[in-house]
């Protein structure tokens, strides 16, 4: 084989890998990717029951009622327009609580309440999820 | 005064950045055609005489470079060990009640002090360079040391006008703001740094790639030369990701160990790259092959490292690891990366039509197999990269998702498993070319082994998944082909560096085993109990003793008292505790964990409700600790690789010598 060949050939297989990789990611995206609603984005169109996705907003004061068996919870999730009941069973992060953001990732029933299998709430003071930013500014302007 | 003098040092630094980036061009401009190791020339006259003066400059300066780069990071770190709170850096990230080894580690542990890091450990490489690398055609090590001397420059601009870590407070605070009590941690101490030498280690790759591409010296010398950083850089890369890993399997409390965060993302990505440069630099080094190639991965794994750190410190991202919110800061990085690599493209789009073509070979061969090796590097790169860019992509145009384990898991994990198959029959390949069914003759045992361990694991466990199945399997046949160089050699005469690959590659086999493990096997029980009760987890039984209170240096914990037993065995007792963190106030969950020869046993300590009852979060994770033991001798096995090239190269200086003749 002619180096100047081998160049080209290596050179095209190169880009079958780049493109195999993309149309490979890209197809898998449709199926995968966790969209983020809000419960106002819930109340207005009924969201997806068949794949994961993540809901966020803030955890409404007195909405946290532990279940009987001691390792689950129910609470409500708001931004000021709509509300969504969560179901969640395991340790809740340590600051998760009433009246702060979570992020709930699960999947939504039939009946528009939400089966969260994992909470995110803020680390510390300085972090917060980004989708969590803009909202949380939101609601601090309507309690005003 | 102190933080002055580290600003000061800081600025000179950026000075002679400046000046070695200047010295080593008009050097090169002007000394074009007549320096003594350009090709073609041996003319010598007064132009060669000035550009020889200013070549000459440029190692020294890139040494004092390296000092006093190091010389301002150490004094930040001063200013951090004496808690100077009219420093705003200290002031926002330290605190005074915080023990010595934090307060030290608190310099990187904030956005400022790990970019000083980073430049440091970029001067000091540039200075390295300078002091160590002697073989190398000088026109082409100039071309890189001036190379580096660009890319630092950027990064001084950023520290010097965006994020001066030497910033003064007027007036001082009283008291600290403490540091994320998360980072509190002996991991954090190692974590950054050993990531930023991989990171800067890929930068030194990349110089020498654009200094054999203005000078068009691409050949196994300059192979030969950069291999050593390519090693080095992966050596940290792969120490910082499975330290990384274990801190963030024990320190979150949510017993992964992989949790496809960005973050983790951004420094997998650079070792993606680095493993498949480490591949093809050895082909051109030893074969003269894959010339174009090598150096298009050069640029890329450099972009894959200032793409990590561009989605790590711009606050695109968040997460513990993303300090800066400051928009300004992500632009600068972002100028930064579409300058360099930008200008690192174009550069190889210009010259690379002009370097000559490498030696050749055929399909099956080891050429063949590290171009297969490469390939499929690559296209996991690519999945990750798109998976890792697509929810920033998205949210700019409007709608916010995010990709997790489901999408990375699916997609890389059957082409990780293809190159591994692939790994196992490569060093059993002979270079140039090789006969198919020869080399399937050296495959029949670990062929078998692997068939053989998948038919147990089906038959013993049959509920284990079709992955954990074949990577089970595979392992034990890859942990077999791995060692089979070694078979029939005279192992006092074999290379150290193929001590090395054995190693290295053992090691993927061994911490694949424990992937496959962890994900087939865990038992996880989550429940709610009172004094005494009991809860079995796999063969444990653990007992709830009680609670009772803790305290440290800077937190107070409520603490339970675990007692475990497995079978007739003596009892353990495990201590999961919640801490409180005063400064800044903060809990987190401390994980208690058994470490057993076969496995781990994971302990959470939840919250209680009003019956009394207390939420205890266990896991049974049978040969979990082989994935950080697989990725220990995955980097024992690149530090082999290393140690036993620089021997080799010191040995033979003749040989080389005698090429480079040749070759001119």
């Amino acid at each position: 084989m002619k180096a100047k060949h081998q160049r080209l050939m290596l050179a095209g297989l190169g880009l079958v890998a780049v493109l195999g990789a993309s149309g490979l990611a890209l197809s898998a995206l449709q199926d995968e990717a966790a969209f983020f609603y809000a419960p106002a984005d819930v109340a207005a169109k009924a969201p997806p029951t068949d794949r994961a996705v993540r809901l966020g907003g803030m955890v409404e004061a007195g909405s946290i009622r532990p279940q009987p068996d001691g390792v689950s919870i129910a609470f409500v999730v708001g931004d000021g327009k709509a509300r969504v009941p969560v179901t969640f069973s395991g340790i809740a992060p340590d600051l998760f609580k009433e009246g702060s953001g979570v992020v709930a990732e699960g999947r939504f029933r039939a009946d528009g309440s939400f089966a969260a299998d994992n909470l995110l709430a803020k680390h510390d003071e300085r972090y917060m999820p980004p989708e969590l930013a803009g909202k949380m500014a939101a609601a601090e302007t309507l309690e005003q | 005064m102190i933080a002055e003098a580290g600003l000061a040092a800081l600025w000179l630094a950026a000075a002679m950045a400046l000046m070695q980036l200047v010295l080593a061009a008009l050097g090169l401009r002007m000394g074009r055609g007549v320096l003594p190791d350009a090709p073609g020339s041996d003319r010598a006259d007064g132009a060669g005489e000035t550009a020889a003066q200013l070549i000459a400059g440029v190692r020294p300066v890139a040494i004092v470079q390296g000092v006093l780069a190091a010389l301002s990071f150490v004094l930040l770190i001063w200013v951090f060990v004496v808690s100077d709170m009219s420093v705003q850096l200290v002031a926002a990230n330290s605190h005074s009640a915080k023990p010595m080894v934090y307060k030290i580690a608190g310099a990187w542990g904030n956005h400022e002090g790990s970019m000083l890091l980073w430049v440091t450990v970029l001067a000091l490489a540039g200075g390295a360079i300078a002091v160590l690398e002697k073989r190398l055609n000088v026109a082409t090590l100039v071309a890189t040391l001036g190379a580096q001397a660009a890319i630092a420059l950027g990064f001084y601009a950023f520290l010097l006008f965006s994020s001066n870590p030497f910033t003064r407070l007027d007036p001082p605070a009283a008291e600290g703001q403490g540091l994320n009590p998360l980072l509190q941690d002996p991991g954090l101490a190692f974590h950054p740094p050993t990531l930023y030498f991989g990171y800067v280690g890929l930068s030194v790759a990349f110089s020498f790639a654009v200094g054999a591409l203005v000078t068009r010296d691409v050949g196994p010398a300059f192979a030969r030369a950069m291999r050593p950083w390519v090693l080095a850089a992966w050596v940290f890369l792969t120490i910082g990701i499975t330290a990384g890993s274990y801190w963030a399997y024990y320190e979150l409390g949510w017993g992964g160990w992989w949790f496809w965060d960005p973050v983790e993302n951004a420094s997998l990505m650079p070792w993606l790259a680095a493993t498949a440069l480490l591949h093809s630099v050895t082909v051109l080094a030893t074969r003269d092959g894959l010339r174009a190639w090598t150096i298009m991965l050069a640029v890329v794994a450099f972009s894959m490292s200032m793409i990590g750190t561009f989605l790590v410190r711009s606050g695109i991202l968040t997460s513990v690891h993303a300090f800066a919110v400051d928009p300004t800061r992500g632009s600068f990085i972002l100028a930064l990366l579409i300058l360099y690599i930008g200008g690192a493209l174009l550069l190889f789009g210009l010259r690379i039509g002009l370097v000559k073509q490498g030696s050749t070979f055929e399909l099956v061969s080891r050429e063949g197999g590290l171009v297969l090796n490469n390939l499929l590097l690559s296209v996991i790169l690519g999945i990750v990269l798109i998976g890792t860019l697509y929810p920033i992509v998205a949210q700019a145009m409007g709608t916010q998702l995010s990709v997790g384990p489901p999408f990375f898991n699916k997609t890389t994990a059957p082409i990780a498993l293809a190159l591994f198959a692939a790994m196992a029959a490569g060093p059993l390949v002979r270079w140039r070319r090789d006969n198919a069914q020869a080399l399937l003759g050296r495959l029949t045992v670990p062929i078998a082994v692997a068939a053989l361990a998948m038919a147990a694991v089906f038959v013993f466990a049959p509920d284990a998944g079709v992955l954990p199945i074949l990577g089970l399997g595979l392992s034990f046949g890859i942990a077999v082909a791995s060692v089979a160089p070694l078979w029939k050699r005279d192992l006092r005469r074999t290379p150290l560096f193929t001590f090395g690959m054995v190693t290295a590659h053992l090691g993927i086999a061994v911490s694949m085993a424990g992937m496959a493990s962890e994900s087939a096997f865990t038992v996880e029980r989550l429940v709610a109990v009172r004094p005494g009760q009991i809860t079995q987890v796999g063969p444990f039984s653990v007992r709830f003793d009680g609670l009772r209170p803790a305290v440290g240096a800077n937190w107070s914990a409520i603490e339970a008292r675990l007692t475990v037993t497995r079978g007739d065995g003596a009892p353990l007792v495990l201590r999961p505790q919640s801490r409180f963190f005063s400064a800044p106030s903060t809990v987190t969950s401390e994980a208690a964990i058994a470490t057993l020869f076969d496995g781990q046993l994971y302990t959470v300590l939840g919250a209680s409700d009003e019956g009394g009852r207390w939420q205890l979060r266990l896991w049974w994770k049978p040969w979990v600790t082989l994935i950080w033991f697989g990725g220990g001798l995955i980097a024992l096995g690149g530090a082999l690789s290393l140690v036993g090239r620089v021997r080799r190269e010191r040995r033979q200086p003749a040989a080389r010598e005698a090429w480079q003749t040749a070759a001119a």
